[in-house]
Formats: structure tokens, C-alpha cells, sequence
């Protein structure tokens, strides 16, 4: 399983990344593998504010549906719209093309309490 | 894997649920659904005592044929939904759902008492798998070196297969052509083997619940309980007017909530349990939904009050706090 050194994860099994001042929020290998093939994403609106640990999107897929939750507190600012009709590409590229909003954040140092790559897999494995 | 009734079961092989899903409904799937009852019902009246048990009437099947059927209890409800393959002149078999087996053999156990033939549960010598899918015949045909032409749906057939000695009907939970294979369990693993190799796509728990909602059949402890009227739903043609158990209470009955089938109208997974309204008025509750893998839309069978059972009817179903847009439609969602 593919945990990119240069992301940020949540336990909920959101990563985040940061580019110029916007955080791009998607979720991770492990929790599409978890998921099994998604059907529906729902996204927020963009322009909504929202609050860190906030649940922004669900995932639905053929199994159960899942919370998204926000990392930081901020203003979504543009959400994956694909996503819509291939809901798949959570699936097929969750780093990738399965992107599901970009947020930013109200303050800086968003995503300090998050977990590095080496810190999201020992916390999976603790879990299972 | 999952626990189910007892039984450890795949929800889902490697390749997910989508896939396994079109594989059944363009070349062949295979299931191993070993986790059914099987009930051996025999004995000199054993077709009186199916025909007072169960709402279908076994007494029209002539030697191997089968039928879908249900077992009434006392209330009016359900004990359970069954198939009922009629072996010989005075031998059934029908096969129950895992999760009932117990009380279905309990409760025909008590009611065999007023009749001269015996119910066997032969579960755990019995393993059962279904090969689902329009190329299943051929399939069955090379393996088995058979031709299955004059095998129409419903028929059963003995037949030889990877050197075992197997029953297999031309019946199914999914709305493709199909056979379920009956075999002695010590037997199974080489027939599974050698199908799954011969090509058969291997099929979870997960694959099975959106084929048979696609094709709009019921799933006990979702449609189907203790307390449902079969005469509610659309498979009252299962009851046939003849005297059964619990007549009195299910024939009197009257339907303030209908089962339909549902489509949104909008993406969205319509879950058991959510809820169904008519503006602010609520009006139902979905039994079961996911996102049709072949129209990808959202489907689902859902208890709704009788004046909104029509189809065509536009309702909305509440979808995490909305409302969202959906139609009463007509059973089965794709035609198999």
C-alpha cells in the first residue's frame, strides 16, 4: 500500500497537502482499499467555512458510507467536480485525479497535528 | 470476510464488488452460497404437508422442477422464503436462508408431527454454489459434457463434474441465466476449484446483494420478515388459494404500506432504513438500495403507503438530512 512521504495524514485516513498556501484533501490508499469500489461522493459547497474535524463530504461505496472530515479550520475554495459522475477515481488514483477538495486554511501551520507517512502507517497498523 | 449466520463468507473478492457484478451480468460469475439450509422433506404425505406449510403450491411441480415458495407463521407474516425442488413422487428438497434455518426446521419439525413424512436438515453435508451469468450454460456444457438445451429454468439435472457426482437447477438469485450446484461438501472444493479455473469469476456476499436488487428480488431480514404480508408485495403470486398455516390471519390482512421499487432521480445511495416523504409528510422506508453497477443509478425496494405505491409517483427520500428526488418504478430494474 502507497503513502507518499510528501503528505500529511488524519486517523480518520484523510491526506492533505499543502501547495502556496491551500491545502488539497483527499483520502488514502488504505481507506479506498477499506471502502471497497465507491458509487457517490457527496462535496461540500465551495465557499463554505469550515471548522477542523468538521465532516465536510461523505463516500459511499457498494458497502458503507464514510465521513470526510476537514483538517483545519479555513473556506473550501474548489472541490473535485469528476468526482460526480466517476466517483471510481477514489479508487483508481486517491492521490491523484481522486483529489476531493481544496481548502484554506484560517491560519497558518494548518496541518502541524497531522501524521507523517512513517506516523499514518504505524497507527494503521495499531488499529488492525 | 464476514461473519454471516455462522458461516465465514467473502464479501468480496480481490477485485471488488463492481467487477464481480458485471462479470455476472456479461460472461459468468460463481458463488459459493454453501452457508443456504438444505431440507431433505420426504415421506408418503410429504406433498400435503408442503402444500399446507408453504404459500406456492408444491403439489403442481412435477419431478424435477422447482419453485420459489414461503412459509407462513401464525401471524400472518413470514418464517421464511424458500425454493422447493421437487426430487421425486414423495422427496423435496428446499433450501432456507442460513440466518433461518434453525427456526425453519423447528417450526416444520412441529407441523411434519400431523403428517406421514420426516424433515432432515442436511446443511453441513451439503454444499451448494451458484454459477450465474449468460455464459453459464455453455460453460456447463463443455465441463460437464452435457447439452442442457432441454434444461429450462427451474429443471434440475444430475450430471457428473470433475469426477463428482452433482445436482444442479437451472435457478438463481440474480436475474441472469444460471445454475445452483448442489454437492456432498467433501466434493466441493475440487467442483469450485475446477469452475474458477474453467473461468467462473468468483462472487462475494457484496456482488450478490446488488445482482438480486437489480433484478428485484427479495432478501429476508431487509423486504421479507415476520411480520410481512406476502400479499404486499410484488411476489404475491407466490400465495395460491388453498388452505396453509396461517391462513385465516394473512388472507385477512389489509396493506397500509406496499413494497415498490424506488429509483432516485438524482446520484445518491438510498440506505436501509432512510426514510421516504411526500413533502414534509413521511411515507416510508427504504428496505434495501445501492447504486445500480449497470445503470448507475440509484435503486432501491422500499415499504411505502399504499396511495404512493404507483408507478411513477415522484416521492423523495432523506439522504443524510435531504431530501432527494426519487420515482416509484416497476420491478425488476434490469431486465435479465
Amino acid at each position: 500500500m502507497d503513502f507518499p512521504e510528501d503528505l500529511k495524514y488524519n486517523r480518520s485516513h484523510e491526506w492533505a497537502r499543502e501547495d502556496d498556501g491551500l491545502v488539497t484533501i483527499g483520502i488514502s490508499d488504505y481507506a479506498q482499499d477499506q471502502l471497497g469500489d465507491v458509487v457517490f461522493v457527496e462535496l461540500p459547497a465551495a465557499g463554505r467555512k469550515v471548522a477542523a474535524s468538521e465532516a465536510v463530504a461523505v463516500v459511499e461505496s457498494v458497502k458503507t458510507a464514510s465521513d470526510i472530515y476537514s483538517p483545519a479550520d479555513g473556506e473550501i475554495v474548489e472541490v473535485n467536480t469528476a468526482l460526480e459522475s466517476n466517483p471510481e477515481l477514489l479508487n483508481e488514483a486517491p492521490y491523484g485525479d481522486g483529489w476531493m477538495f481544496k481548502l484554506r486554511p484560517s491560519a497558518p501551520e494548518a496541518l502541524a497535528d497531522m501524521l507523517d507517512a512513517a506516523g499514518y502507517r504505524a497507527a494503521i497498523e495499531e488499529d488492525s | 470476510m464476514v461473519e454471516f449466520s455462522g458461516w465465514a463468507m467473502p464479501l468480496q473478492y480481490p477485485t471488488g464488488i463492481n467487477e464481480e457484478h458485471l462479470a455476472v451480468r456479461q460472461s459468468v460469475g460463481l458463488f459459493d452460497v454453501s452457508h443456504m439450509g438444505e431440507l431433505s422433506i420426504r415421506g408418503p404425505e410429504v406433498v400435503d404437508f408442503l402444500r399446507f406449510v408453504a404459500l406456492n403450491d408444491a403439489g403442481r411441480l412435477r419431478p424435477g422442477r422447482a419453485q420459489y415458495s414461503m412459509l407462513p407463521n401464525e401471524r400472518g407474516g413470514l418464517v421464511d422464503d424458500v425454493y422447493v425442488y421437487r426430487l421425486a413422487d414423495t422427496e423435496y428438497l428446499m433450501v432456507c436462508n442460513a440466518g433461518n434455518r434453525e427456526a425453519v426446521v423447528s417450526h416444520l419439525t412441529r407441523l411434519a408431527s400431523d403428517y406421514d413424512c420426516v424433515v432432515v436438515d442436511e446443511s453441513e453435508d451439503v454444499a451448494l454454489m451458484a454459477l450465474q451469468g449468460p455464459g453459464s450454460a455453455v460453460l456447463l456444457e463443455r465441463l460437464g459434457d452435457t447439452d442442457l438445451t432441454g434444461l429450462r429454468k427451474n429443471g434440475l439435472l444430475d450430471l457428473e463434474l470433475f469426477g463428482q457426482e452433482v445436482r444442479i437447477a437451472r435457478t438463481g438469485y440474480t436475474g441472469e441465466d444460471g445454475f445452483e450446484i448442489f454437492v456432498a461438501s467433501t466434493s466441493a472444493d475440487a467442483v469450485w476449484r475446477g469452475l474458477v479455473t474453467a473461468g467462473a469469476f468468483p462472487c462475494g456476499l457484496g456482488a450478490r446483494d446488488t445482482l438480486r436488487l437489480e433484478a428485484g428480488f427479495a432478501l429476508f431480514g431487509f423486504e421479507l420478515t415476520g411480520d410481512t404480508n406476502p400479499l404486499c408485495t410484488p411476489f404475491k403470486w407466490v400465495v395460491k388459494d388453498k388452505p396453509f398455516y396461517g391462513r385465516e390471519r394473512l388472507w385477512a390482512a389489509s396493506c397500509p404500506r406496499r413494497l415498490v421499487g424506488l429509483k432516485l432521480t438524482q446520484r445518491g445511495v438510498a440506505r436501509h432504513g432512510y426514510r421516504l416523504y411526500q413533502g414534509q409528510q413521511e411515507i416510508g422506508e427504504v428496505s434495501s438500495g445501492t447504486i445500480s453497477p449497470v445503470t448507475r443509478e440509484g435503486i432501491a425496494m422500499a415499504w411505502i403507503e399504499r396511495q404512493f405505491a404507483t408507478p411513477g409517483q415522484a416521492i423523495s427520500v432523506e439522504i443524510r438530512g435531504q431530501k432527494i428526488p426519487a420515482t416509484i418504478v416497476d420491478l425488476p430494474f434490469i431486465e435479465g
